[in-house]
């Protein structure tokens, strides 16, 4: 049994024991000495795990009772995990060699959080949930303030943490609610509590309590006030990490709870998703326009993107939990190469994230201009860029939920959206002339971003064969 | 060749790669070498284009030169052209080549200027033959893209305004179009056009907040596929970025939009709005038909005021796309040949008229219709050939310009004739605003320091002009080259239509029973 149970969570406890294993040798061994090492052992540890979880046979297996669920869902899930963190590891090693900031354990949080994220969307026990969810968000809130001396970095670990940990309190609030009306915290045990269409008061109560929780997590309004502070606090690397791998952890775990417990009342969760998704989506249109640090931009952008994201999962269907994997897969690739460039934006070795530092860029550096244009276009959803087709699949699979009203408000928000990612093409191609920023950009980042703008070009030939994985993911869920 | 169509809409963009990764450096010859190749690219696609007019069966109301390949999300990669659509892949192959010769004067990133142009050329040729209603939007929206950088970074001296206002106005309309596009193919189960021109929508009237919705959810499916395509024509009153757009844009632009992108709105009202939503138009037609009429007259006017040429043109322009939709919208057959006609017509005249106010701005960088006068004395040639466009323009007989206005207002006059009399009106306006054009600009005395050593028209700017003299006057004299060949598509549409209203209109007495 026990035997079972570890195959089955094979890959999660090969990333624990590394992580332990590589904390071990660094503080024993050569502390700081070894950072070059463990960050490229780290990324090769997670990129080796999502081949495994890739390559991994097709099914759904249980293991400890039911609380940890591998099934195709979960695979598909981890495997956007893994590739995005650690391409935003090796990405953010350069950041952090100039800033000082190299040290050991920033690869061992990173690890860390990437098992607390693999746990979330395999969750199928309300424990294993709250465990999992609480190894990510503790691992994240020290990355935040990872820039011990300065005031800003403190301060966004510090509010990262303290709404965080309200946040949990809800969420953990809402799960002894459902499981004092239920009588259990397995998934399927509650949903086999549920009778009918409909919650009784107390679970509809404990619903809307891990709503709550998970709307802070995935950053959805009326729940993202940590997040443009968080976002322009953190050190750079830091930003493009979040903005990455937990959003899909917390994208899947939504879904995941939604559908495997309370599968059976989506008219009562449904309609929290949709006010969640209608929300976010115009506020991180709207409230982005003003802005001018790109990091904030991209903090209200990822704002509007998990309304997209969360337009999907409110369908209910399981076109919906499809076009919510698509998105999340398209939006990572997006960003991991936006945050490729935003890394590189320097002068005179100071990271530089004012917007209108970008002034007549296409100038100096014509093609990772167009890589970067071609990335905004994307994230503005503009075809026949991939973004758009993220944005086809959740418009479609929303309107075929009846949903028709708030699929029009999703493209009127993205509309308003299109605004500020047509802005920083404006600066880059007919901004006035200032200061050039430094033209340095090492091999990784140029690989980064010219592969994300060129996924985004040719993707719209097939997608590269995502779509018929993400429908049997999404089957898996919805079984 | 089973496969000519794609490759006349990929050429261009297959040239846009090869200058985009071969070509090096800034200087001239390098520039000279990016004009020569884009100009050599649109050729070739203009030549390879012909036999598909050749092979084009008139008497065959379906789709030809049909090509499909799976896509991705269950779509279809689905090409064709039919009497309707051929002629505007002709208008655009026919035109660039002249487009690239008004980019010739250009100096700065001239790549980049050729790249946009060849990548637009694809995008306007696959939206003019997709059959696949998700790839026709994917094609429309991305050739915002090359048109926002082109007004955006070659430009006038406003810019930027007039390329934001481009890009979210059309993107607004567009993206309600989307939400239609959605629906249908929620609703029929399908993308592909043909099958969709043939899918009945529901249309019982539905009540939505208490207002009963004549044509129920044809109506606004109808609305949404309007919202882009009013904005894109452009009709009164969403019009106002046209001319914005026109003013900042480089000749070259100005032509483009002018000549093919506006066409697109008109196509789309032929190809999606009218046999799709055939009640849902029904039901609207006396009011887009009204917003045309409004679009004449108070177009016309505004253009008799304009101090800036291009300005005025792009007034003109409106005013002349109001004939189109009031063509369209009568729904009988003068009025869809009329209106086919007249934007195949409005492509080469506005193309010219726009090459004419290049020309002189070349020379004096102004477009100020106070810094002209007299230009008769020092380019006779210039003098005649803007005196023909704008003869043209105003819908002179022998011209082009004649055949579609008299078919539309024909057409107008059995549907409604207060609609008729309406644009007629608009006929005697743009005879007046286009003549003080022509007199303030060309006629007069030659008295200003500055015009005294202007010179005529050279080779390149003549050779230009030929062809779209030539097919002006061709057209005007012997309409029927066109009207023969989209006579057959547009009869076969229009008994379509007429079928699926008559349907309805049977059904409504029987469900009241």
């Amino acid at each position: 049994m026990i035997g079972t149970d570890i195959n089955t969570a094979l890959p999660e406890i090969i990333l624990a024991v590394y992580a332990m294993a590589a904390l071990m040798l660094a503080v024993y061994g050569g502390k700081d000495r070894l950072s070059g090492f463990i960050f490229w052992a780290t990324a090769g540890v997670m990129a080796v795990l999502g081949l495994m979880i890739a390559f991994a046979p097709a099914g759904t297996t249980t293991a400890f009772n039911g609380s940890f669920v591998n099934d195709a869902f979960a695979r598909y899930t981890k495997v956007v995990m893994l590739f995005g963190s650690a391409a935003m590891l090796l990405l953010s090693q350069d950041y952090l060699i100039k800033n000082k900031l190299f040290k050991f354990e920033f690869p061992i949080l990173i690890a860390l959080a990437t098992l607390g994220m693999m746990l979330m969307v395999s969750a199928g026990d309300l424990m294993a949930l709250y465990m999992g969810l609480e190894l990510q968000s503790l691992a994240l809130y020290v990355v935040a303030s990872f820039r011990r001396n300065s005031i800003r970095s403190t301060e966004a670990g510090l509010k990262y943490f303290v709404l965080g940990a309200l946040s949990s309190g809800l969420l953990l609030y809402g799960a002894s609610l459902v499981y004092g009306f239920s009588g259990t915290t397995n998934f399927a045990g509650i949903a086999e509590t549920i009778h009918g269409d409909h919650l009784g008061m107390g679970m509809l109560f404990g619903l809307v309590f891990l709503c709550v929780g998970m709307g802070f997590k995935i950053s959805a309004a009326p729940f993202h006030m940590w997040t443009p502070d968080v976002y322009e606090g953190s050190p750079t690397p830091v930003t493009g990490f979040f903005a990455t791998a937990p959003k899909v952890a917390a994208a899947g775990l939504f879904a995941r709870v939604v559908h495997d417990a309370f599968g059976g009342a989506v008219a009562d969760w449904q309609q929290i998703v949709v006010f969640l998704s209608f929300v976010s989506m115009f506020l991180g249109a709207i409230a982005a326009i003003g802005q001018t640090n790109i990091k904030r931009l991209m903090a209200y952008s990822s704002i509007a993107h998990m309304g997209f994201a969360l337009l999907g999962l409110a369908a209910g269907t399981e076109e919906g939990v499809q076009a919510l994997l698509i998105y999340m897969a398209i939006y990572v690739t997006m960003n991991v190469g936006v945050f490729a460039f935003i890394l590189n934006m320097e002068r005179d070795g100071q990271p530089v994230t004012d917007i209108r530092s970008l002034g007549l860029y296409s100038r100096a550096e014509p093609i990772r201009a167009a890589a970067i244009s071609a990335l905004m276009f994307s994230l503005a959803g503009i075809p026949p860029l991939v973004g758009f087709f993220g944005k086809l699949y959740v418009l479609k699979a929303a309107v075929n939920a009846g949903l028709a009203w708030l699929a029009i408000a999703g493209v009127i928000a993205s509309v308003i959206g299109a605004f500020y990612y047509l802005r920083i093409i404006y600066f880059i191609y007919f901004g006035d002339e200032v200061d050039p920023l430094s033209n340095r950009m090492p091999l990784l980042h140029k690989v980064a971003l010219y592969g994300a703008a060129l996924i985004m070009l040719v993707g719209a030939l097939n997608l590269f064969g995502i779509e018929p994985i993400a429908a049997d993911a999404a089957a898996s869920l919805l079984k | 060749m089973d496969n000519l169509l794609s490759i006349v809409i990929f050429l261009p963009s297959l040239a846009a790669l090869i200058l985009a990764i071969v070509l090096r450096g800034e200087d001239a010859a390098s520039q000279k070498n990016a004009k020569v190749l884009a100009l050599v690219a649109t050729i070739a696609t203009f030549v390879i284009s012909i036999p598909l007019l050749t092979q084009f069966d008139p008497s065959n109301t379906g789709f030809q030169f049909v090509e499909e390949a799976d896509w991705l999300a269950g779509l279809k990669y689905k090409v064709g052209l039919d009497g309707i659509s051929i002629l505007f892949v002709m208008l655009t192959t026919f035109l660039m080549p002249i487009v690239i010769g008004a980019c010739w004067t250009v100096t700065t990133r001239v790549k980049e200027y050729m790249i946009m142009f060849l990548i637009l050329e694809t995008m306007m040729l696959a939206v003019f033959s997709s059959l696949d209603i998700i790839l026709f939007y994917v094609v429309f929206e991305a050739g915002l893209i090359p048109m926002f950088l082109i007004v955006g970074i070659w430009g006038g001296k406003n810019r930027i305004y007039a390329a934001f206002k481009l890009f979210l106005y059309t993107l607004l309309g567009s993206v309600l179009m989307l939400i239609a596009i959605i629906y249908m193919w929620f609703e029929a189960g399908t993308t592909d056009i043909p099958t969709l021109m043939q899918h009945q929508f529901a249309s019982e009237n539905m009540v939505i907040l208490g207002f009963t919705i004549v044509g129920g959810i044809q109506t606004l499916l109808f609305l949404g596929f309007f919202a882009s395509f009013a904005v894109k024509m452009p009709m009164w009153p969403v019009h106002t970025w046209l001319p914005d757009a026109h003013v900042q844009a480089p000749t070259a632009g100005s032509v483009v939009l002018a000549a093919i992108l506006l066409k697109m709105g008109g196509y789309g009202f032929l190809r999606f709005c009218l046999p799709m939503f055939p009640v849902g138009s029904e039901s609207l037609a006396t009011f887009v038909m009204t917003l045309s009429v409004i679009a004449i007259i108070y177009t016309s006017l505004v253009a008799l005021v304009q101090e800036d040429m291009k300005k005025l043109i792009a007034y003109s322009s409106v005013a002349h796309m109001g004939f189109v939709t009031m063509g369209i919208f009568t729904m009988n057959q003068q009025g869809l040949d009329g209106a086919i006609f007249q934007m195949l017509s409005h492509g080469f005249i506005s193309a010219a008229l726009f090459l004419g106010v290049g020309v002189i701005y070349d020379r004096m960088h102004t477009r100020d219709i106070d810094a002209y006068g007299g230009l008769v004395i020092r380019m006779p040639v210039y003098a005649l050939i803007f005196m023909l466009f704008t003869m043209a323009n105003v819908g002179l007989p022998g011209t082009s310009g004649f055949v579609g206005e008299f078919l539309t207002l024909t057409a107008a006059f059995k549907a409604n004739t207060w609609i008729a009399f309406g644009a007629t009106t608009g006929v005697i306006l743009s005879a007046g605003y286009a003549l003080w054009l022509y007199r303030r600009v060309v006629f007069g005395d030659l008295i200003k320091e500055s015009l005294k050593s202007i010179t005529d028209m050279d080779m390149r700017e003549k050779l230009m002009m030929t062809p779209l003299v030539i097919m002006t006057l061709l057209l005007g004299i012997y309409p029927a080259l066109i009207l023969d060949l989209i006579g057959p598509s547009v009869s076969a549409l229009l008994e379509q239509v007429h079928a699926a209203q008559g349907v309805v209109m049977d059904a409504a007495p029987a469900a009241a029973h």
